[in-house]
């Protein structure tokens, strides 16, 4: 685990933070700009200091009252929001800044196996200034991890990036959980590639926790913002189980039912995540039969709360997966929808995450 | 051309200005890099020390350094009861008082190019596990480079045009401290103008040359930088 309290009063901003959250996987840190989410980062890093502060990561203690690692001493990676590389050096040199400086003995992740993970082999001999924008980020990405981190911290890297730079990256980002096993905090304001990317969540709000947990719940927790948002939508992890060949269709399953996606060239077993945007899931009393939509399973209404006006947002459980439809509060009167009423939940369209 | 003591007079300028530049870019980096990253509040008067002899006469600084190393000044005197010499009259004098002379002409450019390499590229450094030491040799000095390259030409050139300090302090010993703005001085006010020439024309040549190789560079080095 890793654990953190924060205390910082500045004339414009402060800081609350005390929580603990896990050492492995993703774990995003989503808030809006200005909450706080860079300050948390830069401390743990050891780039910004606050006086009584405490932190923990596994069973090395960074920060206490009478102890402050300096930042050479954390071995941590940091990657940027925008380009941080050195323009002095070539790609190569700045690959081998941090390996050089890390005891041969703590050499996990080889700066060879960097350079595959994140693709930039043919970059090594060229200068900074002659990259693109993503394969600087590229650059960033693999620097930090040949420095064999014990954690990793994302400052938004894909925040400077346009839409299509980011679809390069993101896969890279994907498969450090499981080429690598480095526990990284990525902090973001971008719904999408917290959905996609992260295992774990924090929301932060003016400095403050306002909630701390696994990601598919706090997305479909009733008493968060996320849930309410006009995007708001339930993450499901599924498994890929059949390709239909006839019909151009792929055939998943979570623990709530079986799910149907135009196809993918995706190997048997392979894990998935997928996103149903709370608008896409309309409800039903009974298994419809003359319906064109593919994916419809049963699930029980666990609460529902007004969104003012005409909508009501319905957390659904199916299978012990929480979902989220939004239909109008008519349709809710009509259908007596009640916590623990069993209904059909009819999925419209299903967005495959990776 | 040039008789023996414009040659020795030529010697003396170019040493002068080569130790003086030495020393300024030895004390003067870690004064800039302070300069550049400190947040005390009272910088600007270290600033405005630095700065000082950009605007006051040459002779007044002159003046009072003559006064501090000769032989009842502070610093001289203090040397005489070492059982040394007093500074004033000496090449060593000299160089005292160009370092001081030209101080602003270094220490501006390397603390306006500390400025501008920013924190990021030391955090970044920071968090690759480079030492503060590590992060200045390996980050800050060669992203400072060109602030460097026009600190060491405008010191060295700039001690090179000295004239006033040399004069009130050095006085005009040949072979010890006459320079070639003196000699130059000198050959007018004796009517040699074809020495005179020879002289003024070669100190246009090299401070001309130095200039353009400066600006040329830092094109380059900017034109490199993303």
């Amino acid at each position: 685990m890793i654990d953190v309290r924060f205390h910082l009063r500045r004339t414009d901003f402060s800081l609350d933070l005390d929580l603990s959250i896990p050492a492995q996987g993703i774990t995003a840190v989503f808030g809006p700009s200005g909450c706080g989410k860079t300050t948390l980062l830069r401390l743990l890093a050891g780039l910004e200091h606050c006086r009584n502060g405490f932190l923990k990561v596994g069973n090395l203690t960074w920060q206490d009252g009478n102890r402050f690692v300096l930042p050479h001493r954390r071995p941590i990676a940091y990657v940027f929001q925008e380009a941080s590389l050195f323009a002095h050096l070539s790609v190569q040199r700045n690959l081998e800044y941090g390996v050089k400086r890390v005891p041969a003995t703590e050499r996990k992740v080889s700066m060879q196996k960097a350079i595959e993970l994140l693709g930039i082999g043919h970059l090594l001999k060229r200068k900074p200034d002659t990259l693109s924008g993503g394969e600087r980020q590229r650059v960033a990405i693999a620097r930090a991890l040949a420095v064999s981190p014990r954690l990793l911290l994302m400052d938004e890297p894909l925040a400077a990036l346009d839409a299509e730079r980011k679809q390069e990256i993101m896969p890279y980002i994907e498969s450090l959980h499981d080429e690598l096993d480095i526990p990284v905090i990525y902090v973001s304001h971008s719904h999408d590639e917290v959905a996609r990317l992260a295992n774990h969540l924090v929301l932060m709000q003016d400095g403050k926790i306002k909630a701390n947990g696994d990601v598919h719940e706090i997305f479909t927790r009733l008493d968060l913002p996320l849930a309410h948002a006009s995007d708001a939508a339930a993450i499901i992890d599924a498994q890929v189980i059949e390709h239909d060949t006839n019909f151009h269709l792929t055939h998943l399953e979570f623990s709530g039912g079986q799910i149907a996606v135009p196809h993918k060239e995706l190997p048997l077993g392979s894990h998935v995540r997928l996103q149903l945007a709370a608008r896409d899931v309309s409800l039903t009393l009974e298994h419809q039969s003359g319906t064109s939509i593919l994916n419809i399973f049963p699930a029980t209404v666990d609460a529902i709360t007004h969104e003012g006006g005409a909508q009501v947002t319905v957390r659904l459980i199916a299978g012990g997966v929480a979902l989220l439809s939004r239909i109008t509060n008519k349709s809710a009167v009509e259908l007596d929808l009640q916590p623990g009423k069993a209904v059909y939940a009819q999925v419209k369209s299903v967005a495959l995450l990776n | 051309m040039f008789n023996e003591a414009d040659l020795t007079a030529l010697a003396i300028t170019l040493k002068l200005a080569v130790i003086t530049t030495m020393i300024l870019l030895v004390l003067g980096t870690p004064l800039a890099w302070w300069l550049a990253r400190t947040r005390w509040r009272f910088k600007f008067v270290l600033e405005a020390v630095v700065a000082l002899p950009l605007v006051l006469p040459p002779t007044v600084l002159g003046f009072y350094l003559l006064i501090a190393l000769g032989p009842h000044g502070p610093v001289g005197g203090l040397m005489e009861s070492m059982g040394g010499k007093p500074l004033a009259f000496t090449f060593t004098g000299l160089v005292i008082g160009s370092v001081i002379y030209s101080m602003p002409f270094v220490i501006q450019p390397l603390q306006d190019a500390f400025m501008a390499v920013g924190r990021r590229p030391l955090e970044v450094a920071a968090t690759l596990r480079a030492s503060p030491l590590d992060r200045f040799f390996t980050v800050a000095v060669p992203l400072a480079r060109p602030g460097f390259l026009t600190a060491t030409v405008l010191g060295f050139a700039h001690t090179l045009g000295e004239f006033g300090v040399v004069l009130m302090i050095g006085g005009n010993i040949p072979g010890e401290t006459q320079v070639v703005s003196i000699a130059i001085y000198d050959h007018v006010e004796g009517l040699e103008y074809t020495h005179a020439h020879w002289l003024s024309g070669g100190l246009l040549l090299l401070s001309f040359v130095l200039l353009i190789a400066v600006y040329a560079l830092n094109r380059r080095f900017r034109v490199a930088r993303p």
